[in-house]
């Protein structure tokens, strides 16, 4: 009996490090950010449905923002979208798109025929903002304070749970704050 | 199973003919840093490939962002802080050594000498035991 009990051990061990750290990782696929509590990257970019217009970080200073990073091509973007809408409608928060690696034309008929939920629309047609932004699966939603940092990163859907549960006590903390 | 077998093969083949990333920089010097650093930065969007060898639009935009940063004479160093202060420290598929990644790096060399431990002790008490045991072997067999 007594040979087995340090192997035993040993297994014990490391089958308890092993489990805590399954549990203490994140959801499957989720990385965490490493944008959060930092500043938003900086950006400067044009405006979709403004060719004279850009828009940069510069002019979003002073207020609560989401930064949804989306485009025609992505499947759940299109899933997200009434979503969006709602959020937009209910004016707790200027939602900004980021229209990420996406034809210009495809995207103003996307937003004509399923509705416009963004107040601004930056276009990231090389995809290097997205970069800077650490961004790797559309849809992304970040919600920024009016002190420009990243408060909450959404990675994939951003379900009505999610905001709920996440975007809008952050927004109610940080407004009931200033 | 030869038909099976065959498109194995094939898919085999094509897997390593079929280069996704055909970008040469004139310097060889940047190009064989440019290959490197592409093998051991994760594609965040496949995840268990590199950007060197994911077909994705990310992973183009990530080569591209290693390649212009090398043309501007950046270290590989500053290329992998660039994609651990967007991406995190999973993108690099060699963890750096830190607090946070220490056990991983010590944990095979602690195990091996654990091992040698455990094995140099066996190997003793064993040979202890043969030299305590001075009768042939076929007695013990013939022993009714």
């Amino acid at each position: 009996m007594n040979r087995f009990l340090v192997p035993l051990g040993a297994f014990a061990l490391l089958a308890i490090v092993l489990a805590i750290s399954i549990k203490h990782s994140p959801e499957k696929g989720i990385i965490p950010s490493p944008l959060i509590g930092k500043a938003a990257p900086p950006f400067n970019l044009p405006v979709l449905n403004d060719s004279t217009r850009t828009l940069s970080n510069a002019d979003l200073k002073g207020r609560w923002y989401v930064f949804n990073v989306w485009g025609t091509w992505c499947v759940s973007c299109r899933e997200e979208h009434p979503f969006l809408l709602q959020i937009q409608k209910s004016g707790l928060v200027p939602v900004i798109g980021l229209d990420w690696k996406d034809d210009d034309a495809q995207a103003r008929e996307w937003l004509s025929q399923l509705g416009n939920p963004y107040q601004t629309i930056a276009v990231d047609r090389e995809g290097r903002t997205a970069i800077d932004w650490g961004v790797y699966a559309a849809p992304e939603s970040f919600l920024v304070n009016p002190q420009g940092i990243v408060v909450y990163k959404c990675t994939g859907e951003l379900t009505p749970e999610i905001w709920q549960t996440q975007f809008v006590p952050r927004l109610a903390a940080g407004r009931a704050g200033s | 199973m030869r038909r099976v077998l065959l498109a194995l093969l094939l898919a085999l083949g094509c897997a390593t003919l079929h280069a996704v990333d055909t970008t040469e920089l004139s310097d060889p010097k940047l190009q064989a840093r440019y290959i490197a650093l592409t093998h051991e930065l994760r594609c965040m969007q496949c995840q268990n490939e590199t950007i060197a060898d994911s077909p994705v639009g990310l992973a183009a935009d990530m080569r591209r962002a290693v390649r212009e940063m090398l043309l501007a004479g950046k270290s590989d160093d500053d290329v992998r802080n660039f994609m651990v202060a967007r991406y995190g420290e999973f993108i690099l598929f060699r963890p750096r050594f830190s607090a946070r990644t220490a056990w991983l790096w010590l944990a095979p060399g602690v195990l091996l000498i654990i091992g040698a431990i455990v094995a140099v002790r066996v190997l003793r008490q064993r040979s202890a035991l043969v030299g305590q045991d001075n009768e042939p072997l076929e007695e013990d067999i013939s022993r009714p």
